[in-house]
């Protein structure tokens, strides 16, 4: 077998396990928190019957294995029990928020990863021209504003100066693709400023470290002409830490959407999860954790298989 | 130091400027706002005064007093945290990086699997159970957090750790304190001084981020990103006072990037 | 009408960016070279040569840039020339062949493909001839499998077949002028002989012009029909080479020359009791394959064991085995007549005293934030607890036994230093535990020539002070024949061939050591040819 379809199935067992474990410690992790959960929880609320229906509702009266087993099934057959706040099934809560929050993560990414890409190459072509510095600045208060600031002033100009876009992002079943994409601009601009900035910044040193190589250099020495350079020497070699860039940024993505879908009151899973958090819905804090949590590691996998495959050495390398 | 600070870049000038104004302002909270912390001064959402600089809040508390002392509230919490993370994180990455082995081994494994979640859902969930106390707070985001310390620290101090001169230490028969400490943290210093930088700015903008959504510092303490949060309401009117407090944590973001950007800038060139 | 030279640059000055401002690295070189001409430069590092090397194709390294002065190729003049004319002379009337071939390639393209980018790009034929130029030239360099070789990627091939490649590779467009920038200086001696060959080939056979770039004046010699010799970017001396060597006009030029004439008769008292002995070990790194195989190995005291081999023949892996970093599997070490534990973490105090290391870079054997009275005086306090006033003394001591003035040299950071100020300290820093036995890493490989020549003699004396033992190790042939009294040849995790100095150095030997003598270069220019023809007939007559 090829040494690097050996690594990448090596490293995807790798994201099953941690997702595994993952799920373990959100679910009987409960359990190992000091103090009561149940009367924690329910603060002032807690008298015996509250308590005792409490545990029996997570299950807590039941010891470790067998809780997780329990759950194990539940969640294999789709149901994550039922929410503390208002008895509905999760299942039925998540997803279509996480349909929603995967709708604006997508606009996002389909905006902001050939914006960066292109910004990082032009960067470190033209690098410590005024061009250079000048998108160097504008990235570095991008990326030091939190994404709530951003929102804010674009809600102040776009929404309540010139009342261009709307400053809730509602969208509900009936809509159209485009009354959908209408509705999200703003949160979705928001979010690619701050995803923009990183992956450009990050782009743009990789691209950087390959164009110092020896044989960038050869390939100047040959007579070869820049644009082609750039091109068919230098862009094949960037491939494999450029994806990695982009592949980790989205990584961050799945959290940064959590703090504009609050801003823009969208229907998402992030806005679910913080509601949840406010009002310890302990069984929908566990599903829609353990469902961002899944997002992030499989992003993270993906940034390193991806990564893998395209590093010439690893792929062309034959089993010895 | 001076000798370093003269040989910096404007822009680490610069915000080298912003950081220090921000401690002094801290620090001399009590003496420099004009009204307490919590008192209510004035009608809700004032403009801006003479008797009022940056105009009063949802509930009519003077906005510069209330910004002073969430400078305070908020730098100190950042700054407490990031010291605890960086300080175990950096002495787990260097234990492992000297030692090697299964103990390298095992530090890692664990890490990686608290890295493998995200950093807000993780503080999310822990902060649903167990409430939003000011020590569970730093605790929480200080564990979560020293695990990027101690990934960069361990990898600055392999980095060094296969130069010869840290095996010269190792065959003369020194021991682990003094390779640590004499061979390896001198030469680290820049890459874990940009690395501090890089923590505070994202633990700052993170306990900023929870606060705003209603779950770091409680009410009526005055914290930046919770005064964004009470005040979120006045955008729909036309009045712009979430954007102070905001702007706030954006201002000493850039000041501490900037000293940051120039610290990387550093290490980098040692290493050539 | 065609111009007499085929390159000639005329008062070329180029200037480096450091320390904030503009400085001249290149003063008023002028050159001339014609067609089929192969002119040497040569000089230490720092002496301009490469970027002269680089200026003849109109191109600087970043932070460098042409001040003044002419550069015309064929006529054409390069200097302040346009983009467009710079890319159309680079690579199709001159091309450049790097130091580091692995380097130089796109990890990511084949070998023929890169040959054939230059000729295709430049207009001068398609692919498919080049691919069939690329063939026929793969085989004349003697590169193993010429039809299919091209196919490959640039991993997959030797370091040696790898350069042979890139010097195919400047062939391709059949430029006139060939810059061929210190080709062999990574390669072992033995790969080294197939890679002059090749360059041979190229400049006699195919009747090319070449700059060749070294500092090391017998490979010079034995490809160049003119050497210039440069020293912090002036001109020192320029003659025939022939003429060069055989009468020098220039002081530095005779120091370059007499390098290689360093040596000592070391005959004498083998007497004297042994100090360190390696019987029967083996290692390996991951448990299954053996690095070292069998090692018996005696050195005595006030003697020197020179142990020699090429890159991959485990003489670092046996000082890091006798040092104790990597332990041994099997066998025995025993120092100063007691058994010594194969673990480094297991040996007491008192012998990691007495067994000290010096290593090849001294850059990275110092540490850059610690002072030189810092470094020299760990040693004192650590093994002997001498501090304060006492150590001072001892510390000014030991830096005028290597010869550097004690007051200037006390206080400063070791990174101001040059390297073999630096290698000196590294010294110092072994004698101040009082050693009997110090394991010397090829201590010289990573100086220039000069600088090497006073570290070896300050080594020597500082053995005849003592009477301390040295395992030297090395990979230059030279250096051995200069300072050993015993020599080991090492090849694959052996030892092949081991015992006195002239008993190893006069026939019969070793089939493997034959080869390793023999391809030592010598400073006289028709060696080189006599050993390929020797080799040829030997060939032939098989």
């Amino acid at each position: 077998m090829k040494p690097v379809v050996w690594l990448i199935l090596k490293r995807t067992g790798a994201g099953l396990i941690t997702i595994f474990v993952i799920s373990l410690i959100i679910f009987v992790g409960v359990e190992l928190l000091p103090g009561d959960v149940a009367e924690t929880v329910l603060g002032q609320n807690a008298t015996e019957e509250t308590v005792e229906a409490f545990r029996k509702a997570l299950k807590l009266d039941l010891p470790p294995h067998v809780r997780y087993l329990v759950w194990l099934s539940d969640f294999v057959r789709g149901d994550f029990g039922k929410s503390l706040a208002n008895g509905r099934e999760v299942s039925g809560l998540i997803g279509w928020r996480f349909a929603n929050t995967l709708f604006l993560a997508a606009a996002t990414a389909v905006v902001a990863i050939p914006l960066s890409v292109v910004l990082g190459m032009m960067a470190a072509f033209y690098r410590s021209t005024l061009f250079d510095k000048a998108i160097s600045i504008t990235t570095l208060s991008f990326i030091s504003f939190p994404e709530f600031f951003i929102a804010y002033i674009l809600i102040a100009v776009f929404s309540v100066q010139y009342n261009w876009f709307p400053s809730m992002a509602g969208v509900n079943d009936g809509m159209t693709l485009g009354a959908r994409l209408y509705a999200i601009v703003l949160p979705a601009l928001t979010l690619t400023c701050v995803v923009t900035a990183h992956m450009m910044r990050q782009t743009r040193a990789a691209i950087i470290n390959v164009l110092a190589s020896a044989y960038i250099e050869m390939a100047e020495l040959k007579g070869i002409r820049k644009l082609r350079i750039i091109m068919l020497h230098a862009f094949p070699n960037s491939l494999s830490p450029v994806i990695n860039v982009i592949a980790l940024n989205l990584a961050y993505l799945v959290v940064g959407v959590v703090i504009v879908e609050v801003v823009f009151v969208y229907p998402g899973l992030g806005q679910l999860l913080v509601d949840s958090v406010s009002k310890r819905d302990i069984p929908v804090v566990q599903a829609s954790g353990l469902i961002f949590a899944s997002a992030y590691i499989f992003l993270n996998l993906l940034a390193d298989v991806l990564s893998m495959l395209a590093n010439p050495r690893l792929r062309r390398s034959r089993a010895s | 130091m001076l000798n370093l600070i003269a040989k910096s870049p404007l822009s680490a000038r610069i915000g080298l400027c912003i950081v220090v104004f921000n401690i002094v302002v801290a620090i001399f909270a009590p003496l420099v706002a004009p009204y307490p912390e919590t008192q209510v001064v004035g009608d809700v959402w004032e403009g801006m005064s003479g008797e009022f600089p940056l105009g009063t809040d949802h509930l009519g508390r003077d906005l510069l007093s209330r910004l002073i002392f969430g400078a305070r509230n908020t730098i100190a919490l950042a700054f407490i945290t990031t010291m605890l993370s960086f300080l175990s994180g950096t002495a787990l990455g260097f234990v492992a990086a000297v030692k090697g082995g299964w103990i390298d081994h095992l530090f890692s494994r664990i890490i990686d699997i608290v890295m493998a979640f995200p950093t807000l859902i993780f503080a999310l969930m822990i902060l649903s159970v167990l409430g939003s106390s000011l020590p569970i707070l730093v605790v929480t985001i200080a564990v979560l957090d020293s695990t990027r310390v101690y990934r960069l620290a361990r990898a600055v101090a392999m980095d060094i750790g296969v130069m010869d001169f840290v095996e010269v230490a190792r065959l003369r028969g020194e021991g682990l304190w003094w390779i640590m400490r004499r061979e390896i943290l001198p030469n680290a210093m820049p890459s874990l001084v940009a690395e501090f930088g890089l923590r505070f700015c994202f633990v700052f903008l993170f306990i900023a981020s929870l606060s705003f959504l209603g779950l770091g510092l409680q009410p009526p303490l005055a914290d930046w990103g919770g005064m964004v949060r009470e005040n979120a309401g006045a955008i729909t009117f036309g009045i712009f006072v979430p954007l102070i407090p905001a702007a706030a944590i954006a201002f000493l973001t850039v000041g501490v990037n900037l000293i940051v950007d120039w610290f990387l800038h550093l290490a980098s060139g040692l290493r050539n | 009408m065609k111009p007499e030279n085929l390159l000639e640059i005329r008062n070329l000055f180029i200037e480096g960016f450091y320390e904030n401002r503009w400085n001249t690295i290149v003063h008023d070189i002028s050159l001339d070279l014609k067609r089929g001409e192969v002119l040497g430069l040569i000089g230490e590092s720092g002496a301009g040569k490469s970027t002269i090397g680089l200026a003849a194709m109109g191109y600087t390294r970043q932070g460098c840039r042409l001040a003044s002065g002419s550069i015309k190729l064929d006529g054409m003049e390069l200097f302040d020339a346009p983009e467009e004319r710079l890319r159309s002379v680079r690579g199709a009337k001159i091309a450049y062949v790097a130091q580091s071939a692995a380097a130089s390639f796109n990890p990511s393209h084949r070998i023929i493909h890169q040959y054939a980018e230059g000729p295709v790009r430049h207009g001068i034929m398609d692919y498919a001839q080049a691919a069939r130029n690329a063939v026929k030239i793969y085989d004349r360099l003697f590169l193993p499998n010429p039809e299919k070789i091209g196919f490959r990627y640039p991993h997959e091939l030797s370091g040696g077949q790898l350069q042979r490649a890139m010097v195919a590779m400047a062939m391709s467009c059949e430029p006139d002028i060939i810059v061929f920038d210190e080709p062999t200086t990574a390669l072992d001696v033995t790969t080294q002989i197939e890679v002059l060959a090749s360059v041979k080939e190229i400049t006699e056979k195919m009747n090319k012009a070449a700059l060749y770039i070294t500092h090391d004046l017998a490979v010079v010699a034995q490809v160049a029909h003119r050497i210039m010799v440069l020293r912090h970017g002036r001109l020192v001396e320029e003659g025939e080479t022939r003429r060069l060597i055989k009468k020098p006009k220039e002081k530095y030029t005779r120091d370059l020359l007499s390098v290689r004439t360093l040596s000592e008769d070391r005959s004498g008292a083998d007497k004297t009791d042994v100090v360190l002995e390696v019987r029967d070990v083996c290692a390996t790194y991951n448990g299954a394959d053996n690095v070292l195989e069998d090692i018996d190995l005696t050195v005595r005291r006030g003697r020197t064991v020179a142990l020699v081999g090429e890159s991959g023949s485990g003489k670092s892996t046996l000082a890091r085995v006798i040092t104790g970093l990597l332990p041994a599997t099997r066998g025995t070490i025993s120092f100063l007549g007691q058994p010594l534990s194969p673990d480094l973490k297991r040996r007491d105090k008192e012998n990691l005293r007495r067994l000290q290391m010096i290593y090849q870079m001294p850059d990275t054997a110092l540490n850059p934030k610690q002072r030189v009275g810092t470094v020299i005086g760990r040693p004192l306090e650590f093994y002997f607890g001498i501090r304060g006033k006492e150590a001072e003394k001892r510390i000014r001591d030991l830096l005028a036994r290597i010869e550097l003035e004690p007051a200037k040299y006390i206080d400063r950071l070791t990174t101001e230093l040059s390297g073999g100020e630096k290698q000196r300290i590294c010294i110092a820093r072994a004698l101040a535990a009082q050693p009997d036995f110090i394991v010397c890493d090829e201590v010289t490989s990573a100086l220039d020539q000069l600088v090497a020549e006073g570290i070896l003699s300050l080594l020597q004396g500082l053995q005849r002070e003592t009477s301390i033992s040295y395992l030297f190790i090395t990979h230059d042939l030279a250096t051995v024949k200069a300072i050993a009294d015993k020599i080991v040849i090492m090849l694959e995790g052996r030892i092949i061939e081991q015992g006195e100095k002239t008993e190893v150095l006069t026939p019969p030997h070793h089939e493997y050591t034959d080869k390793l003598l023999a391809s030592v270069p010598v400073m006289d220019p028709d060696w080189l040819d006599n050993l390929l023809e020797k080799r040829a007939s030997t060939y032939l007559s098989n």
